[in-house]
């Protein structure tokens, strides 16, 4: 932030100087063809600016964002951890950042190459040996995955199985994706440990039980504890068990999600292997899967005979989930990521993410209350603001806006939708101790405004670009782009 | 012994530890099945920062690309030139390192911008709302297929022309197959779109997905289609080319209910194929319908303009199972470069551009067409025309690369009954001494 970035910064429309230019293109240096006319545009409304002032626009709005780099950003579920910066130069590589996807696979063998050997270190990692790097994004995954958990019940013949099992703290892509494969969802409680009810489990499992889709560690930033006998009961049934890699951070290099029993797993590379969130995205969403299931995963794959690399398409695919072959780029990241920790210190990242997640819990769980205080978290834990709001009239809101003012992010908030009030935080293992120390020193200063001086967090946040916004009125009366002033009609005036 | 990217001493665990109260840190991993605990994993040992750099610097090596070949491969991908402003600007950390704007008021930036992309994007394609971006055009076409069977009156059928990018129509096609929803039109990629309405439109159609300029380059005149296919009560969905928007008439001129686009053309890099960004515009009437994020300006409690996302009421983390589609991210980075793209362009810089892209490529297509054995078969084009060769196109291909040319897309597979047609792209970036070198090389060939 800087002294800028509470000043309004006006739409670049707004800015529009007709005859301003930002470009320099050459002549042209052929001859000329006269251009179809009865196919050409009237007019095109684009902002007329010149360079500086597209540098200046886009510099102001980037100061009114918080980010990454400037702080802990403890967004549950969202694993926002340090975006190393040679990843960046990585992909700035003209040998990976100006290859066409369609050019000859023989033109292309070392980005082939290195997603090769990407598919051979998220098999091992995952314990799931058959890789689709083709997923553009974590949701996306899902739908492949769930989508090959298909393909193998209908090629066994296995026509009835209809319903797809998730835990009622899953995130929302979870049904969404089902419903999109073409599944019941039926939903399973959890427990007061913030484990899956086995006796719920076992009173919904059938020979209609197509898969169970489960986080794990799960929403409460817990380990299932069961998740042994979890996978038993829905193996036992004839059901595939889906795991939702979102939180493979806790656990990476700890224990791995084949070896535990699960059957496909998609990893969010812009979560646990550092790619950067882009302000939304791009994702990455990489599926591993037991190796009898390869011949259904999307196409392609990159095979790899003698030195040669290709591109194959598997046996019984489900198809194509994208065009061409997967977001590269994020790829090269994660390649570069996995490469600078190496075999021999990657568990660090699971074992330092959950000792600063426990450290932070440690440090305010006297003033804040955690969902389930005897349990020992993962790499995140939930707080439950109920209490707040009955003693103090204070919501989990207001706690998350006045963060704000201390000059962090919020955690997430208002989910998993199973606790109430709750905030969800994530430190991830690239914080200092230094700065969980001050981070939890605000949360507990919070606490004792949130019952000294309640308004100050009704109010909050008091120093940004903007406050609270109306949300109502954004969805009642949506303005989604900008529309030039009226004119008023000189005519019809006359 | 720690790592580089993670800042907690041995000095720190050793405090940590104490301060929650146990004795070491694998005492918090005791709810993990012990039998499955530390893997030995089959991985390479860490590298330094300069022997990675050494390592990926070999692999890069090993790769034709634009910075060092003249590229005439398009087929959904284009080498456009990106000014500087692009990646100083999208790799600033606040846009970069940020996510998701949960919490809009320290968010103003990706919020605004995503809402002057919305509004470009609205401007370039004649439509009322865009969203902030799917993952690419074609996951935008499967998108916008289950928008058309939820919107439309009609019947379930999805009608495809045989000449959207066959990528499109396979994902869809992956897309929707967990649904009982008949997808037709490409049974036979030799048809023309007339033809294939012919055949399948009736008011069983609730949309139809065609591209303007199509997979093999032609641009036409679409209104007469769109009559077609409104006139049965179906939805006109469109996959544009946006630079040729520069030049020719928004689909909203010739009354298209949705356009989707692959917008990489738009600033992005080629980058192997991805990240890219599905450009996604419709109709004001169909807007609570959209899948996926969509931002709009609203104001503070002081009455100051700001921006928020909105109308979350049909997204996966409100409606879970009954949501538009499981869609969670945008391509935010993507959709930047854009944004920040066609900021410096302008209305004039991207007409000049197209322009560019339209000279060169007539240029190439009326040599190529002087040469004995080579026949242009696109007759109305922007920027990417069908050459039938005298031979298979691999083996010129082959030949053309030896002299640092990347020729253009071997339709031989997609569309048998062009054998030997190759797909040349010519962008501004291409010279006019390239596109000599291509069709002298061509020459020699036949």
């Amino acid at each position: 932030m800087s002294i800028t970035a509470n000043k309004p910064e006006p739409l670049l429309y707004e800015q529009s100087n007709p005859g301003s230019i930002g470009y320099a293109l050459p002549e042209s240096d052929v001859p000329h063809t006269p251009l179809p006319a009865h196919l050409m545009r009237a007019d095109l409304n684009l902002p007329e600016v010149a360079e500086v002032d597209v540098v200046r626009h886009f510099t102001r709005l980037s100061q009114k964002n918080y980010c990454v780099d400037l702080g802990i950003y403890p967004l549950g579920s969202c694993t926002m951890k340090y975006n190393p910066k040679m990843n960046e130069d990585a992909i700035q590589l003209t040998g990976m950042s100006q290859v066409h996807p369609m050019q000859p696979p023989e033109t292309a063998q070392g980005v082939m190459q290195l997603m090769y050997e990407l598919q051979e270190y998220l098999g091992e990692i995952s314990g799931l040996p058959a890789v689709t790097l083709q997923p553009a994004a974590g949701a996306q995954g899902e739908l492949v995955g769930i989508l090959v958990i298909r393909a193998y019940h209908l090629k066994r013949g296995d026509t009835g199985r209809s319903e797809v099992l998730i835990p009622d703290s899953a995130h929302g892509t979870n049904p969404a994706t089902s419903a999109m494969a073409g599944y019941r969802v039926v939903e399973v409680k959890s427990d007061a440990r913030g484990n899956m009810d086995l006796d719920d489990l076992r009173s919904k499992v059938s020979d209609k039980t197509a898969a169970i889709m489960f986080t794990n560690p799960n929403t409460l930033g817990l380990f299932e504890e069961h998740v042994r006998e979890v996978n038993k009961i829905v193996h036992d049934a004839g059901g595939l068990v889906y795991g939702d890699g979102a939180n493979l951070n806790a656990i990476i290099g700890i224990a791995r999600p084949g070896d535990l029993g699960f059957d496909v797993i998609h990893s969010n590379l812009h979560k646990t292997f550092s790619v950067p969130h882009g302000g939304g995205g791009p994702g990455s969403g990489p599926v591993m899967a037991r190796p009898d299931l390869a011949e259904f995963l999307p196409t392609p794959i990159v095979s790899k005979k003698g030195d040669v690399y290709a591109f194959e398409t598997p046996t019984n695919t489900i198809g194509r989930i994208k065009s061409f072959w997967g977001n590269f780029l994020a790829l090269v990241r994660a390649y570069t990521y996995i490469r600078s920790y190496g075999k021999e210190h990657l568990r660090e990242i699971a074992e330092i993410s959950v000792l600063n997640a426990n450290y932070l819990l440690a440090l305010v769980r006297d003033v804040y209350d955690p969902q389930v205080p005897e349990r020992t978290c993962k790499h995140e834990f939930v707080l439950n603001g109920t209490r707040f709001k009955k003693e103090y009239g204070v919501n989990t809101l207001d706690v998350a806006k006045r963060i704000i003012d201390y000059g962090f992010y919020p955690p997430t908030i208002y989910f998993p939708l199973i606790v109430p009030e709750c905030l969800m935080i994530e430190p991830t293992e690239t914080q200092s101790k230094a700065s969980l120390d001050e981070f939890a020193a605000a949360l507990l200063k919070i606490a004792e405004e949130a019952r000294t001086d309640p308004q100050l967090l009704h109010n909050a946040p008091h120093n940004t670009p903007v406050t609270r916004l109306d949300d109502v009125k954004a969805a009642r009366e949506p303005v989604l782009n900008y529309k030039p002033p009226q004119i008023p009609d000189q005519r019809k005036a006359a | 012994m720690s790592h580089r990217f993670i800042p907690i001493t041995d000095a720190d665990r050793a405090q940590m530890l104490k301060t929650i109260g146990v004795s070491s840190v694998d005492t918090l991993f005791d709810d993990v099945p012990k039998e499955a605990q530390y893997p030995d994993l089959n991985l390479p040992p860490a590298l330094s920062e300069m022997d990675l750099l050494r390592t990926l610097r070999d692999m890069a090596a090993k790769n034709a690309n634009a910075g060092e070949h003249a590229y005439f491969l398009g087929a959904g991908a284009y080498n456009h030139f990106v000014p500087a402003t692009v990646p100083h600007l999208i790799f600033r950390s606040e846009f970069y390192t940020a996510y998701t704007p949960y919490q809009p008021e320290i968010s103003q930036g990706t919020l605004q911008t995503i809402f002057e992309y919305q509004s470009m994007i609205c401007d370039l394609t004649g439509m009322d709302a865009a969203n902030a971006s799917h993952y690419d055009a074609a996951t935008a076409a499967a998108e916008a297929a289950v928008m058309a069977i939820n919107s439309a009156r009609t019947g379930r059928k999805i009608i495809v022309s045989p000449t959207l990018h066959p990528h499109y129509r396979e994902t869809m096609r992956t897309y929707l197959q967990g649904q009982d929803i008949p997808i037709v039109g490409d049974e036979d990629t030799s048809l023309s779109l007339d033809q294939v309405l012919d055949k399948h439109l009736d008011n069983q159609t609730a949309g139809v997905l065609a591209a303007n300029p199509d997979f093999l380059g032609n641009v036409r005149d679409f209104k007469p289609l769109a009559d077609r296919i409104h006139a049965v009560g179906a939805l006109s969905i469109i996959s544009v080319y946006p630079i040729s928007l520069g030049l020719y008439q928004p689909p909203g001129d010739y009354d298209a209910d949705i356009v989707i686009g692959e917008g990489q053309s738009l600033g992005n890099a080629l980058g192997f194929g991805g990240p890219y960004l599905g450009i996604f515009a419709c109709k004001e009437k169909y807007l609570r319908r959209v899948a996926g994020r969509l931002v709009g300006e609203t104001v503070d409690k002081q009455g100051r303009r700001g921006f928020v996302l909105t109308l979350q009421a049909r997204e996966q983390h409100i409606r879970r199972e009954k949501a538009t589609s499981n869609i969670c991210t945008n391509e935010a980075l993507n959709a930047l470069a854009a944004c920040v793209y066609l900021a410096t362009l302008g209305k004039q810089g991207l007409r000049d551009v197209a322009e560019l892209c339209y000279q060169k490529a007539h240029y190439a297509a009326s040599e190529i067409a002087k040469l004995g054995g080579y026949r242009v078969k696109t007759q109305e084009f922007f920027n990417e025309f069908v050459v039938e060769c005298p031979r298979p196109v691999a083996e010129i291909n082959r030949a053309l690369y030896k002299q640092g040319i990347i020729g253009g897309y071997d339709l031989s597979h997609d569309y048998p009954h062009l054998k030997n047609g190759m797909l040349i792209a010519v962008t501004e970036l291409n010279t006019r001494s390239q596109i000599d070198a291509l069709v002298s090389a061509l020459g020699a060939l036949d």
